[in-house]
């Protein structure tokens, strides 16, 4: 076999695995979601959102764990967003390139990778009993903002960095101060970025589980939250409860939870890409 | 020189880079409502030089300058100098044109915006003056809306133009502003620079030696951080005083 051969075989081995790869990843999703559809379609109905969960499996629903998520999620955002943002403009423009500013750096990036039941236990810890907020969805709402913080600041300090220098050039060169700057320059083009990383880093805390366990959220809640204060339940906390149980029907019941949930992720990820496109043809005309 | 009025005068002045001294001692008289080429091969310093002008450099962290570059009796590395309105008077194009990712009327807007013009009527009027002082109104008037990166390159680089002017600048900084463009482009740019100088002193760096010899009234040339030679561009070309200068113009290095 000549150099050449030898040199194109590699080639194909490579090609090969890797596709492998892909099939095998795919393949296993794919298997996962049509198991959870067979066992949880038939239960999906209207009455499975609008009902409270019960004991009997024919009358149980998540209404109470689907609005916990969705208050739940608004919350995080308003409380995450304006200050992961604001923190990351500041690292990104403001900061000085300091020692003290990339050891800040570096400890966000640690912190985006810690297990999140260690936040849980310090949600527990601080807003749980420090501030005595109880169970409440406002707990539960600082403790995810503290899991999707670093996350957000990560994102949007690279959207930031990502503005070509020119453009800030630009504005400098006719006199705009840094604030207009990145007013009118800097934020607007790297809002479609910030905005997705933002969205990603939502959805990733409407699936946590393991810190609303740690800070005390119910499993059984036959109400819907009507304020901040309100003691609440979650859909992963739900499909946890469920799972647990010993009758067969409710492993089905989780299922259909669990499309529910698929369902509202998706619909924050499209949401993510139609704003990132309807953002970019703005800037592009 | 002595005839003519004195818009920036440099004196001894130095810069560095961290440890890396970029500028050497330059002294420099900028005459008013002229056009000053600068010269040079790349890294010469050409670029550091016009970019302290309308200090620039500060978005560079690790510059350091020393001595004095005069503008009405003011030294505008000083650092009490107030940086926003010394580039309001000082305007700036840089070597690839980089219009705001929005409409031809939003461009040249935002200058006179955040410098507190409100008034639409005002606003629109200083636009179409901006648009029409930088030749391009003809070709933008029925798409001012449109994006201006719609535009083709040099109109793009005319649009930055347009926007300079658009702040009422005293003088006007050109960094390589035609070294992306095609010829045309280019020519209709050194009228546009010639038309210019009436009421602006302008100042540009470029790497075209023919440009500077066709629309320059004074020449500066670069070499390793030091001016080597200063002088009527006329006289520069045809009679350079210093080798270095004649091998440069000639092509015989750079």
């Amino acid at each position: 076999m000549n150099l050449q051969e030898k040199r194109q075989r590699k080639d194909q081995l490579f090609a090969v695995i890797c596709l492998a790869s892909t099939i095998t990843g795919i393949v296993l999703l794919a298997l996962l979601l049509c198991d959870i559809f067979v066992k949880g379609f038939s239960w999906l109905s209207w009455d499975f959102i609008c009902s409270y969960p019960s004991r009997f499996p024919e009358r149980a629903g998540i209404k109470s764990a689907f609005w916990g998520s969705i208050w739940l999620i608004l919350l995080t955002a308003a409380l995450a967003l304006p200050m992961g943002v604001s923190a990351a403009i500041y690292l990104e423009e403001y900061a000085p390139r300091s020692r003290l500013t990339k050891i800040i750096e570096i400890n966000i990036f640690n912190l985006a990778g810690v297990p999140s039941v260690v936040y849980g236990i310090l949600g527990l810890a601080l807003f749980v009993r420090g501030l005595s907020l109880g169970k409440s969805l406002i707990a539960g709402a600082l403790t995810l903002s503290l899991l999707v913080l670093p996350i957000i600041i990560i994102s949007t300090k690279e959207a930031l960095s990502a503005v070509p220098k020119s453009l800030r050039e630009a504005s400098y060169g006719l006199g705009a101060s840094r604030w207009q700057t990145i007013r009118y320059q800097v934020l607007p083009s790297a809002m479609p970025w910030i905005l997705t990383g933002s969205i990603l880093a939502l959805s990733r805390a409407i699936g946590e589980t393991a810190p609303l366990i740690m800070i005390g959220a119910l499993t059984f809640v036959a109400f819907t939250p009507q304020t901040p204060l309100d003691p609440f339940t979650a859909m992963p906390i739900q499909i946890f409860n469920w799972i647990s149980r010993p009758q067969p029907e409710f492993a089905n019941i989780a299922s259909a939870a669990i499309i529910v949930l698929l369902l509202v992720l998706l619909t924050m990820n499209a949401a993510a890409i139609i704003l990132r496109r309807k953002y970019q043809k703005k800037l592009q005309g | 020189m002595n005839h003519e009025e004195i818009e920036i005068s440099v004196k001894n002045f130095n810069l560095w880079y961290a440890d890396n001294q970029a500028l050497k001692n330059i002294n420099l008289d900028i005459p008013r409502r002229r056009i000053t080429a600068l010269i040079g091969p790349s890294g010469c310093g050409k670029t550091s030089f016009i970019r302290c002008l309308n200090r620039m450099n500060d978005l560079i962290p690790t510059v350091r300058t020393e001595g004095e570059m005069l503008l009405n009796n003011e030294n505008i590395n000083h650092k009490d100098v107030d940086v926003v309105s010394l580039r309001k008077k000082v305007g700036m194009v840089f070597q690839k044109p980089n219009p705001f990712p929005s409409s031809v009327f939003e461009n040249v807007a935002y200058g006179p915006r955040i410098h507190g013009e409100k008034n639409k009527q005002q606003l629109a009027q200083i636009v179409e003056e901006s648009l029409k002082n930088a030749a391009l109104w003809d070709e933008v008037r029925d798409r001012i809306d449109r994006s201006a990166l719609s535009l083709s390159g040099g109109q793009q680089q005319r649009l930055c133009i347009a926007r300079t002017l658009a702040v009422h600048p005293d003088i006007i900084l050109l960094d390589e502003p035609c070294s992306a463009l095609d010829p045309i482009s280019t020519s209709k740019i050194e009228d546009l620079m010639v038309k210019l100088k009436e009421h602006y002193t302008i100042i540009i760096v470029t790497h075209n030696m023919q440009q500077a010899a066709r629309v320059s009234d004074y020449t500066a040339f670069f070499l390793h951080g030091k001016i080597i030679e200063f002088d009527e561009t006329k006289k520069l070309f045809k009679k350079p005083k210093e080798k270095s200068t004649e091998d440069y113009i000639t092509g015989r290095f750079g």
